[in-house]
This record gives C-alpha cells, structure tokens and sequence, in this order.
C-alpha cells in the first residue's frame, strides 16, 4: 500500500525534496502539502529581482498547478498547520486531520523583529515573502514615498535596492561599522556602501534604532535614531536576521535546539518524522542560504526511499543581487589558525580582492568590482586545493596565472585631470602632465614651469609620481620612506591624496590607496586615524582602535602597568577647592602626587579599573583631562605677569587662560606645548616651546618652532603683533596650518624645517587665510572641545572592567 | 573540553581587547575587523607590557610598550623578535565568547 507523506511548508527546500523523491519512485507516497501562505512553491531568492521591476512572480513560480497534479500531490494551500499529534500520527491543520506514515518538517524560518516601540504600527514590515515584496512595489506607485530599512545584510539591501529602483527615497540603517559585515570585510564593504550611495541610497552605518514614531492614526511616520535622528518614513522594513521555525517541533515534543536537531539522515528525534531547511539545525549550525538546502533535500528524498545518504554540510558562496554591485564572499573568516591574507586592490577600476590561506589553501574569499574569478576560487577552497605553487600570482585568477604585480602608482594614475596636486600654487594634474609632454622631464623642469612643488614641497612626492605615470621607464622615482610596509606612499602624498580624493574613512584609504594589507598595521593606523580626523572633523569618527594604549585610555601607562592621571589646570592656576579633590583623589586611589615641568600636578600609579572612578570625582570638582598622553595640546605655561610682577608687561597669565581654553582638546600631528611670559626675561621658558608669546610693551612677540627635549632649539619669531585677540588669532592659525600639513609625529620645529618657516608666514601673513584657518580650526573644535573624561565616564566605564572573572566560582 | 561562558562579543571592541581574570592570570580576549576571537597572555614576554592594551592589526597585535608584534594564532612574535605568549583556545557560540576551561586553570565543574 502507498505509505502518506505529510510535508509541513512549500518552499525552496521541501520543493527541491518532492523533485527529487518524485524522480526516484513517483508512487512511493501520497503526498499532503501544506503551506501557509496562499500558494505554492515559488523561488524566494527572486523576490528581489520581483521587486524591482526585473521579473515578474508568475516567472518565479518553480511548480505550477499541472506539476501538483501530475504528481498527485494534494495541496492544502493557505492553510496553516497548527498542531502535530505524534502519538496518533496526525498533522492538524486550520481545516481538518491529515494522518502521516511519514512527517517532513520544512517550515522554514521567521523573520525577527527588533521589540522597538512602534515595532507594531501599520507600515512595519519584513521582508520574507510576496505579500511583503507586493507592499514595498505597491509604495513605489505613491510619488515621493519613502522608506527607511532597518539592517544592512542581504536581505535589507536588496529590500533597499529594489524600492530604490521604483523611485522611493530609501535609508539604510545599520548598526555595524560596514554593511553586510557577516559577508564582507571593511574595505568591501566600503566599495559597496559607495555603489548604493551612487544609487541615490542613504545609508548610515553604526547607527542604533531607538523607536518608531507614529502619525497618531496607527501608521508609521519615522524611525528615531539613538543620536535623536528622526528618519521619516511611509514603510519600514526590518531585515535584521531570521530565526528558526521551530514552533510546530517544540510543541509536538521534538528534540529543537536553536533549530529541530537533525542526525546527517536528515531525521528528527522521532524516526518518522524529518526535517529540512531553514528551520533545522545540524551539527550546531543553522542555514540561511539555499546551496545547502538542496543538499538536504537530495537526502531526504533518498531517507525517504529508505535508502541511506549522509547530509555534510559545505562551504556557501554569497552574492548580492543587486544590479550593479558585483560582490562575492564565500568561506568563514571567523575561525582557524596560521592565516595569511593576499589582498589585490585596483583603485582605478573600484577592484578589490582578498584571499585568506590557511596553511597552503585557501579557507575565505572576498571580492568587489571583479566577480569573474569568484567561483574559480571557491572551487579551490571546496577541494582544499593546495594552493603553494602558484601563489604569487593566485590573486590574479586562471587566466593571469604570471601575471603582473600590483602598481603602486595606481592612485596617482587614477587622478583626474582637474584634481589638484599642488595646493599651495593651485596646480592640477593636467597641467602637469601638459608641461611634461611638452619636453618638462624632471622636477625642476615641471618646478619652474608649473610652480607645482615649489612653495611648502609637501607635494614633490605626488609630482614626481605624475612625472613616473607619464613618462614610463624614462623617469626615475627617487626613493622615498613609505609610511610603513602596507603602502608606498610617504605620509606627505598619503595627506595630500586624503584631501584630494575626499578619502573619509579608513576603508576608502585602504582601498583608494591600494593598501597591501587588509586593515594597515600599529604605524599606519594612527597616521591614518590622525589625517582623517583633521581632514574631515565632521565626517570622520575618531577610531579608539587606531591609537595608542595612552591616547585611547585618555591616560599614560607605566611601566608596570598602572596609569597616571593628569587633570588640566588652565594656565598652571588652580585653587584651594581643586588642591583639596586632587588631595582626597590621590588618598583614596592611592596615588603618588608629583608636580610636573608642565605647572600641573601628576597622579601616578592609579590601576586601571579606577580610571573611570578618579575621572569621576576630579569632574565632579569641575576638573577636566590634561591630556598629558595625548598628541594634541598639552599645557600652557604661564608666568605670574603684570597681576604680580614688578617687570610683567601685559596679563600673560590671562593669555595663557585664554590659549588654553581655545586649543584644548585639540588632535595635533605630535604633542604641542604652549607657554606665555610676562617679559623677556621670560620665567615661563616660552622661547623653547611649541609655541612661545613673550609680552612686550609694545604688545606679544609670537614665536615657534622651539624644542626643549630630544633636540634643543630656540623659537623664531612668526609676527610681532599688538593685542591679545590677534595673538590668539595668530597661534590657532598656525595650528591649524600644522595640523593641515604635517606628517604625523613630527614636531612643529620639524615640520616647519620641511616646508620652511618663509612659507608658513606667506600663508598666515594673508588675513583671509588666517581667518579661513581659524574657521576649520574651530569647526574642528566643535567636535573635540570636550572632556574625554566625562565622555568615557558616562558611556564606557564598563570598558574598563574585565569582561569576567572566572577565578571567582570555586570548582568542586 | 568543557566551555566557559565570558561574554558577549561586542563587549570587546573590534579591533580591540578586553580581559579576563583566571586562576593562571590576567587572559587577554582579542577580536579582530573580521570578528575573530582568540585568547592569549596579557603580558608581553619582553618586559610584561598588557597586550591586550596593544594595536590589534590583520590577526596580530602590536604590545603597546615597545612595539613587539605577536600573531594571536600562534603566539609567536613575529619579525626580528623572538619569544612566544601563551594562547587558549576560545570559540563563538551565537554571539557569546566561550573559553576553554582546563586551559586557564579551572577544574571541570563536575
Ligand atoms: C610628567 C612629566 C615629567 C614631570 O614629572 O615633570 C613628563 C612625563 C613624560 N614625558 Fe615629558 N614630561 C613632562 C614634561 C616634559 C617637558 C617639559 C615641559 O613640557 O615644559 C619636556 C621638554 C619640552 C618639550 O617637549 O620640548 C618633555 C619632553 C618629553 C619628550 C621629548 C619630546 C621631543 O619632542 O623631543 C618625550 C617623548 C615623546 O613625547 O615622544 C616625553 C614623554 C613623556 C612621557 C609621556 C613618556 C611616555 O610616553 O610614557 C612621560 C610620562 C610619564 C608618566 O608615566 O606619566 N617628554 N616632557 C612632565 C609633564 C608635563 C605636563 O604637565 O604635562
Ligand atoms: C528576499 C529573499 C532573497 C533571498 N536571496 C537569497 C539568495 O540570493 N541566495 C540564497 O542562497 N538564499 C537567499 N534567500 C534565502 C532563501 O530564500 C532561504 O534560505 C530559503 O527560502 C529557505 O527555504 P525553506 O524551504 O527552508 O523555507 P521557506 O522557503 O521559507 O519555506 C517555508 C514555508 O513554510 C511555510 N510554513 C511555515 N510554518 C507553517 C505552518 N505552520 N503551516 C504551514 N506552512 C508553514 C511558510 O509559509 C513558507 O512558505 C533569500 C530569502 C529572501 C526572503
Ligand atoms: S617672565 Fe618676566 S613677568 Fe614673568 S615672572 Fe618672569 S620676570 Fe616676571
Ligand atoms: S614589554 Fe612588550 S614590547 Fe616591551
């Protein structure tokens, strides 16, 4: 007699089963199949291309009516199951029994909703199935609509992708730095955020939901972001991750873990009833991708027919189907051992490429731009293909197999003609590349005709590299130092291609850059970290990761470990009720006090774990971070001057106050110390500072350029002015100037031996640029002028913390 | 082995470390841009600098004391320098970090 086979769900997984059953032994079974929704088996994976505009369903239907009737399947469609009685062997659905010799359990998974208020307003949707893909068309026909996506994975893009194709106005709200961050790593991810911005899509990574708003009538009116964004919108849609179907199982009291636990036979704990797809979890793992499914299904189908295959879960490649975006992932990054990376970048062509080998094979693709080679590569890394023989050229793909290495001239050769390569004279590159094919065949030549590099000379690396680019062979690059070995550049063309290119975020460095590693290394980080950050202060977050042990812990680490606490104490003035926190700080952290050559005073030795608490109380007595460990501001020193003074000519003690306020805070190339003195006599020690004003009768002497450590040098004077304000006015010109154009950790006395005190006066003499520079400087000031301290205080004190103690528990 | 639960994984920065206490001493749990996790010695062999303080880079970190440079993989330190930290084995589960209990000195619960 013909055995029944109940299957619970029509979908990618239990249609590819019935197939291959169906193939095997079409009489085997009279099947039952119920499915929720109020059709049949479609292919899922193209409601996307159905979206937007690109098929149509009927294209994606995978069995129509005539398939379920030639194969005698009788259809319960738009009926839910709602129960299982193993004890009787009996399926019930919403409109009667159905009993089963054998149970198929394919019910998928449900897209999970973030319990956000609002979650439940009209207009909050999934993305699963084609009643969600009819309601995000159906926005399309409504004129300036828009959406907001919560969730940057697959799904959520191509969700945002397709609305955007029907000319709704789309954001994508990720929570992560980067978008599809399970698949892509950062510099991908980069690539792929700017194709969808190109798009017209918004996206905003890093960035925490915290309600949905309504319109009062029950429908969705915006999201509210954690930073108080409000982000309206008509429809939105939630792709965040999907959790396993598993309601059904539990119930009729089968072994579920996260997914219903199934052996490689594909059966449950009950030896009639199997499971496949999304809902299952094998060997600990979960699937969210069709390529193992059909695997199952290929197993089932043979379990079924009482015969035996073992399911082995494999390796998953994923692509996005968006038009335009050719991206390609495949392999876990996440685990193993001895990896090494070979990463390829061709910023001309959007081209990135990264393999990761493990051993001599590879374990994890990822790549932009160029796709072609994507499969040849996964091939390798399913058949654990020893890879040592051709590595050298693996990168390149089958068909380059010898082919050439990557060009480190790339970036400059992907210049635009208009982009500017000499800021101080103006000059762009095709001007450049005019004189060179006019016969200028050397950097004095292109000098003397163009005036490119011949002002500050920070840009002589990037003319000589546009001198190489159009010339060939015939022109010889002069060895310069390379910021470290991820990159060729100096730091002086990596500043200027930063600027020039509106390079804003690490990623884009990278990538833009041809970077030879996946994420720089502990010389290039802060370098970098520092240009982006001075560059684009709004644009730009600050990466604690990127920075030293001081610079990130807002505190100097000593030599065993402990840390010293500085707090600020403007112009070396303080008082009683400061004197009387810093005392009881000290007592109670059990610091040692030290004055410091900076007039402040030093609390060393404090553990790690009461920084937020020493920061804690020192704030509560208004006290802020010194930033003795940063390389920014660190003091101005201040003489008594004309408040007590008999020989002080002007309040330089105020001057320093004043400074002091203005510039603290403040991210600089290196370290900056200030210092104003009443009188040339000059108790503050000015003349061998940063920065040194010495009052005068006739107004401030403002020097720069002075050193006092590793190297001793003596201020030269930038300008003589007469008040107060243009002093002021002058040092955070000249701040600014430094912090635009010096390479990363050097002095100012350094930088200005570089590009020449002469042409730093040339560019503040004009009261115009002066003011442009004061401008940047406080933009600049907007974002940093705050205490580090409170800020971690308040939002990251945990940090501090051990995340566990396990010594505690005793074990039995 | 037998696992213990230390945490959630994004309470350790990308990038960046966090520690835990052990009966064998202060453990450094890495991750990594790729969100990898691995488990080694705080403490640097050269003059004990805290690792876990140090530049996370690719999967190795940088001692933030004199710049020695340790794959977290193996332990070894890398280019000119010669010397080795102890690692432990740690996995993921869900979102959770797990670290192998014997390694780090504690006795299985029974
Ligand atoms: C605390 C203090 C010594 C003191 O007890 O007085 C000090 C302590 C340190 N100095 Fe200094 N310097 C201190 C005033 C100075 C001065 C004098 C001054 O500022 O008037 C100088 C010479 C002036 C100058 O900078 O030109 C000075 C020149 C240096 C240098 C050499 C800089 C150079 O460019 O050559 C370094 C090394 C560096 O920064 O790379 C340094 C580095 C350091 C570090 C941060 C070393 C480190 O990276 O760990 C020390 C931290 C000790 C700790 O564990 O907390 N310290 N250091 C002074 C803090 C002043 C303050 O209130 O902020
Ligand atoms: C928009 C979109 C795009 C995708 N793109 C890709 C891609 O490019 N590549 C890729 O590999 N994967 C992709 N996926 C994932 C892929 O579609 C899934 O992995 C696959 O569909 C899972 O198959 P399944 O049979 O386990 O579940 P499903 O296909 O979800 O089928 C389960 C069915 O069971 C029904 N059901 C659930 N409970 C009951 C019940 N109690 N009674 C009756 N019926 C019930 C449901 O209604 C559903 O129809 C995409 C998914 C979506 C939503
Ligand atoms: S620098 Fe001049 S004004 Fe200042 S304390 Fe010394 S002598 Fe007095
Ligand atoms: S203590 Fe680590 S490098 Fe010196």
């Amino acid at each position: 007699m013909t055995k029944k086979l109940v299957v619970i769900g029509a979908g990618m997984a239990s249609g590819r089963a019935l197939e291959h059953l169906f193939e095997t032994d079409a009489g085997a079974y009279d099947v039952t199949l119920f499915n929720a929704e109020p059709r049949g088996n479609y292919n899922r994976l193209m409601l996307s291309p159905v979206l937007s505009g690109e098929k149509t369903y009927e294209q994606i239907v995978t069995h129509d009516d005539r398939w379920y009737a030639e194969h005698n399947v009788t259809c319960r469609f738009g009926e839910k199951v709602a129960r299982i009685d193993r004890a009787r062997k009996v399926v019930v659905g919403e409109k009667g029994e159905v009993p089963y010799d054998k149970l198929l359990i394919a019910t998928g998974s449900t897209p999970f909703m973030i319990p956000l208020p609002g979650h439940d307003l009209d207009g909050v949707i999934a993305y699963r199935d084609l009643e969600d893909t009819e309601r995000m068309i159906g926005l399309g026909a409504t004129p300036g609509a828009k959406a907001v996506v919560i969730g940057g994975g697959l799904l959520g893009l191509e969700a945002a992708a397709g609305m955007a194709a029907r000319g709704v106005e789309v954001t994508v709200v990720h929570i992560m730095g980067h978008l599809m961050e399970r698949q892509l790593d950062e510099a991908a991810g980069y690539l792929l955020r700017k194709a969808l911005v190109d798009k017209g899509i918004h996206v905003r990574c890093s960035a925490n939901s915290r309600q949905i708003l309504g319109d009062g009538t029950g429908h969705v009116r915006a999201l509210l972001l954690d930073d108080g964004t409000e982000l309206p919108c008509d429809l939105l849609v939630m792709a965040v991750g999907i959790r396993p179907s598993v309601a059904l199982a539990k119930e009729a009291g089968l072994e579920v873990a996260r997914g219903v636990t199934v052996d490689d036979h594909m059966v449950t704990s009950d030896p009639d009833v199997l499971a496949l797809g999304e809902c299952v979890e094998h060997n600990g793992a979960l699937f969210g991708l069709v390529a193992p499914l059909y695997d199952q299904a290929r197993v089932v189908a043979r379990t079924l027919l009482e015969d035996t295959a073992h399911f082995v879960a494999r390796e998953v490649s994923t692509k996005l189907k968006v038009t335009g975006c050719d991206l390609f992932s495949a392999g876990d990054f996440a685990e193993g051992e001895g990896r090494e990376d070979i990463v390829f970048r061709d910023p001309a062509r959007g081209v990135y490429k990264r393999l990761v080998l493990e051993g001599n094979r590879i374990v994890g693709a990822v790549m932009y731009g160029d796709t072609a080679d994507g499969n040849w590569f996964y091939g390798l890394m399913k058949d654990g293909e020893d890879v040592s023989g051709m590595r050298d050229t693996l990168i390149f793909g089958p068909a380059y197999q010898g082919g050439a290495a990557a060009d480190p001239m790339a970036a400059v050769a992907a210049l635009p003609a208009d982009a500017e390569i000499c800021g101080c004279n103006g000059v762009c590159k095709g001007r450049i590349v005019e004189a060179i094919q006019g016969g200028a065949g050397t950097l004095d030549a292109v000098r003397a005709q163009t005036k490119a590099s011949n002002s500050c000379g920070t840009c002589t690396g990037l003319v000589e590299q546009v001198l190489a680019v159009t010339l060939g062979d015939d022109f010889v690059m002069p060895a310069a130092k390379s910021v470290c070995g991820c990159t060729d550049l100096t730091h002086e063309d990596l500043r200027r291609l930063i600027k020039l290119q509106e390079l804003k975020s690490q990623p884009a460095v990278w990538q833009e850059l041809g970077w030879t590693t996946p994420n720089g290394c502990h010389v290039c980080r802060p370098a970098v970290n520092f240009y982006l950050l001075a560059d684009w202060p709004l644009d730009y977050q600050d990466d604690p990761q990127s920075r030293f042990v001081n610079e990130r812990n807002h505190a100097n680490i000593q030599k065993d470990g402990t840390y010293s606490v500085m707090p600020r104490m403007w112009g070396g003035m303080t008082d009683p009720k400061e004197l009387i926190a810093i005392a009881q700080a000290a007592e109670k952290y059990g610091a040692a006090v030290k004055v410091t050559g900076g007039q402040r005073i030093d609390l060393l030795g404090v553990k790690k774990e009461d920084l937020p608490g020493i920061w804690a109380d020192l704030n509560a007595a208004g006290m802020v971070s010194g930033h003795a460990y940063s390389k920014g501001l660190r003091t101005v020193k201040t003489c008594v001057g004309s408040d007590w003074c008999r020989f002080g000519t002007q309040d330089s003690t105020g001057l320093g106050i004043r400074l002091e306020k203005k510039l603290w805070g403040s991210w600089t190339p290196h370290k900056v110390k200030l210092a104003v003195s009443g009188c040339p006599r000059n108790c503050a020690e000015a003349t061998c500072k940063d920065v040194g004003i010495v009052c005068v009768d006739s107004g401030y002497q403002v020097g720069v350029g002075g050193a006092a450590g590793m190297d001793v040098k003596e201020t030269e004077r930038l300008v003589d002015v007469k008040t107060e304000d243009e002093a002021i006015e002058w040092t955070a010109a000249f701040i600014q100037l430094y912090r635009e154009n010096a390479k990363y950790l050097d002095r100012p006395y350094k930088w200005i031996a570089k590009v020449g005190l002469d042409w730093v006066k040339a560019v503040l003499a004009d009261p115009a640029e002066r003011a442009a520079l004061n401008e940047r400087f406080e933009l600049s000031q907007s974002v940093y002028r705050k205490d580090p301290w409170a800020e971690h205080v308040h939002n990251r004190a945990d940090r501090y913390q051990p995340i566990a103690d396990i010594t505690l528990e005793a074990a039995e | 082995m037998s696992w213990i639960d230390i945490g959630h994984i994004d309470d350790v920065p990308l990038r960046g470390a966090r520690l835990v206490k052990t009966p064998v001493g202060c453990v450094a749990v890495f991750r990594t841009a790729e969100d990898q996790v691995f488990a080694a010695s705080n403490s640097c062999p050269h003059k004990g600098g805290p690792l876990s303080e140090g530049i996370v880079h690719g999967t190795k970190v940088t001692c933030p004391l004199h710049n020695w440079v340790f794959s977290l993989e193996t332990g070894e330190a890398q280019g000119a320098d010669a010397g080795r930290i102890a690692t432990y084995p740690v996995r993921i589960e869900g979102k959770r970090i797990l670290i192998d209990a014997a390694s780090v000195g504690k006795k299985a619960a029974a």
